[in-house]
């Protein structure tokens, strides 16, 4: 078995200056039983023992226990990884150069043992780590060392554990990303919405809006580095594009029409697809952003919104309801005759294809529920992965194995939260947020 | 770490986030024609609600809004009706146009709700136009489900959101 580097985090590593701190040689050649494979199937989590990194520097230590703590909140999070109590340890780590008592660590069934240090000087902070795998007694990738200022303590500790991650499932992570989100605020019928920007797991927020006209579904750029939304600042349902870093916005003009809205970014983030509203009709569009070019991608009388493009640019998935119901369809990118891949009860809306290009994540109303699914391209395989009074908009996590959603409670004092769940169903989990917050969308894992 | 010193850039950056307050259009619609729905409008100088040329005449008496069976845009005998009203006084009362908000219950899709939105405002405003309201005094919006009026997760709230609302203004249609 080839040591299973993930791609998606080459280039991460490059932009570290990551730092081999074993022969080289040794790495490549890597093998061993510490893996993961994520299936569909119930997971036994792996049990993983992450020692309290080693303060290298004087009045490092709040620091490294931080740093520790968050690498194992990353993974036990994804409820792939149970984290072994420190009270059960036979071996204490001492030093981040000390050889590693492998028969201490199969005694306590740790699978896979995780050692750091951490310095810090001045403002900036030195992260070391090594991954080992217990029991073939070897260590699992080569050990890295990332610097960054204090500050961005967090992003550090996000990439130690998405290294983690990545060796033992074979697949890229997705700890170093951000959301951005709707805040909400307000009573139900009178509700103050701004746009929020955060990090996965919900630290480090943001606000990128204020709140005096409706905002609605921000749809992150494939880099990161922009982001779509519906405003109502006109009085009218228009696209805003809004720069991450300087939080400038302008709105994008679209083909003429009425309303605008539900946006996403090409792959290559130079066009946009959207929908726009004429006369009581509701069609797909396609704006070059650079010049400002717009194709027509569907006209037909009845609703066609919601668009997403596949991974490799040639396809979309939207909703219609030509057939007399919401359900979902695709077609070329660049238009043309629409295929229905939905076929089961009920309504299918907020369709999105995973960055994989193997599964597209929906919205589903069935007999007074509402539902976040999954289904091949070709409509097969569905599954639904939730259920609640009202669940809706799915977004991928960078790697595909997760998605996040808004859920909403019922009555006069419902209000939305965000979620996350595994692809496969499992670990629901509630995404903590400073209050209400609706409409996630999930950038790529940062650079 | 140069990467890593964005997120620190990002935190300065946010505090100068663009603070602007767009005026909405005509003032109106703040809450979806709620209580406040007339706000920013001249009431002493037009009259009250007695007067029948009154935006609160309008709103109160002819009826402001009309409503939708679940997923339907087709008007109601009843809508009908009372369009049959807005439109008399927008023909009579010229000064004035005329925005209609589309709405939509909660029970439905963010992006879905808000394209029915649009097919309702627009039923209302092609029946506008077919009884002589010029085109040109007639804008549409709608709000999908961003805007209930009542809370209760209950056909008898769902019923008074699936709606189209007839906001009255003077001014320029741009």
């Amino acid at each position: 078995m080839r040591y299973p580097m993930g791609r998606h985090l080459v280039a991460t590593l490059l932009t570290l200056l990551a730092l081999a701190l074993v022969p080289q040689g040794a790495v490549q050649a890597q093998s061993g039983p510490l893996r993961i494979t994520i299936t569909d199937g119930v997971v036994e989590p792996l049990p993983v023992a992450i020692p309290t990194f080693q303060a290298e520097t004087p009045g490092s230590e709040q620091m490294a226990a931080q740093i520790t703590q968050l690498v194992a909140d990353d993974l036990t999070g994804t409820g792939l990884f149970r984290r072994i109590p420190s009270s059960s340890f036979i071996s204490q780590v001492s030093s981040f150069t000390q050889p590693v008592a492998y028969p201490d660590w199969r005694a306590i069934n740790a699978q896979g043992l995780i050692t750091g240090a951490v310095a810090v000087n001045g403002n900036q902070v030195t992260v070391k780590f090594r991954l080992y795998d217990v029991f073939s007694g070897q260590e699992l990738g080569s050990g890295q060392q990332l610097v960054g200022t204090t500050d961005a303590w967090r992003r550090i500790g996000h990439k130690v554990a998405d290294q983690v991650y990545s060796r033992i499932t074979g697949e890229g992570g997705y700890f170093d990303s951000r959301v951005v989100f709707v805040s909400e605020t307000g009573p139900k019928d009178n509700r103050l919405k701004r746009l929020g920007i955060m990090d996965y797991d919900g630290a480090n927020v943001q606000y990128l809006t204020d709140s005096a006209s409706i905002v609605l579904a921000p749809r992150f750029s494939p880099t990161g580095d922009r982001v779509l939304y519906t405003t109502y600042e006109s009085g009218f349902p228009r696209i805003n594009v809004l720069d991450v870093a300087s939080v400038g916005r302008q709105q994008i003009t679209t083909a003429p029409g009425e309303m605008a809205f539900s946006p996403r970014f090409s792959r290559d983030g130079q066009s946009v697809i959207y929908s726009l509203a004429n006369g009581g009709n509701t069609d797909i569009w396609r704006t070059q952003l650079g010049t400002g070019q717009h194709q027509r991608l569907t006209s037909a009388p009845s609703i066609e919104t919601a668009p997403s493009l596949s991974p490799d640019g040639s396809q979309i998935v939207f909703e219609s309801d030509r057939s007399g119901t919401q359900q979902l369809y695709i077609m070329p990118a660049s238009g043309g005759e629409p295929r229905r891949i939905s076929f089961g009860e009920g309504r299918y809306g907020s369709p999105v294809w995973s960055p994989r290009g193997d599964l597209i994540a929906f919205t589903k109303q069935n007999a007074g529920r509402f539902h976040i699914g999954v289904m091949r391209t070709d409509g097969s395989e569905e599954r639904l992965l939730t259920g609640s009074f009202l669940d809706e908009g799915p977004t991928w996590s960078p790697n595909g194995r997760v998605l996040m959603f808004t859920r909403e409670t019922q009555g006069a004092e419902g209000a939305p939260a965000l979620y996350s769940v595994d692809v496969s169903g499992r670990n629901l989990t509630r995404v903590t947020t400073p209050g209400a917050a609706s409409d996630p969308s999930w950038g790529p894992l940062q650079q | 770490m140069n990467t890593l010193t964005k997120v620190g850039l990002l935190l300065v950056a946010l505090s100068t986030a663009a603070c602007t307050n767009p005026n909405r259009f005509g003032g109106a619609g703040d809450a979806g024609a709620g209580a406040g729905a007339n706000a920013g409008i001249d009431q002493s100088a037009l009259g009250g609600a007695n007067d029948p040329s009154s935006p609160q005449y309008f709103s109160q008496t002819i009826g402001d809004r009309v409503l939708f069976q679940v997923d339907q845009s087709t008007l109601t005998p009843e809508g009908r009706a009372t369009l049959d009203g807005q439109a008399r006084w927008l023909q009579t009362n010229t000064d004035y146009l005329a925005v209609i908000e589309g709405h939509a219950d909660e029970q439905g899709t963010r992006e879905y709700n808000l394209a029915l939105g649009v097919r309702r405002a627009n039923a209302v405003r092609e029946y506008l136009i077919a009884q002589g309201v010029p085109a040109g005094r007639l804008r549409t919006v709608s709000y999908g489900k961003e805007r209930p009026i009542a809370v209760c997760s209950e056909e008898s709230c769902y019923a008074q959101n699936r709606r189209a609302v007839t906001i009255i203004s003077i001014g320029q249609v741009s």
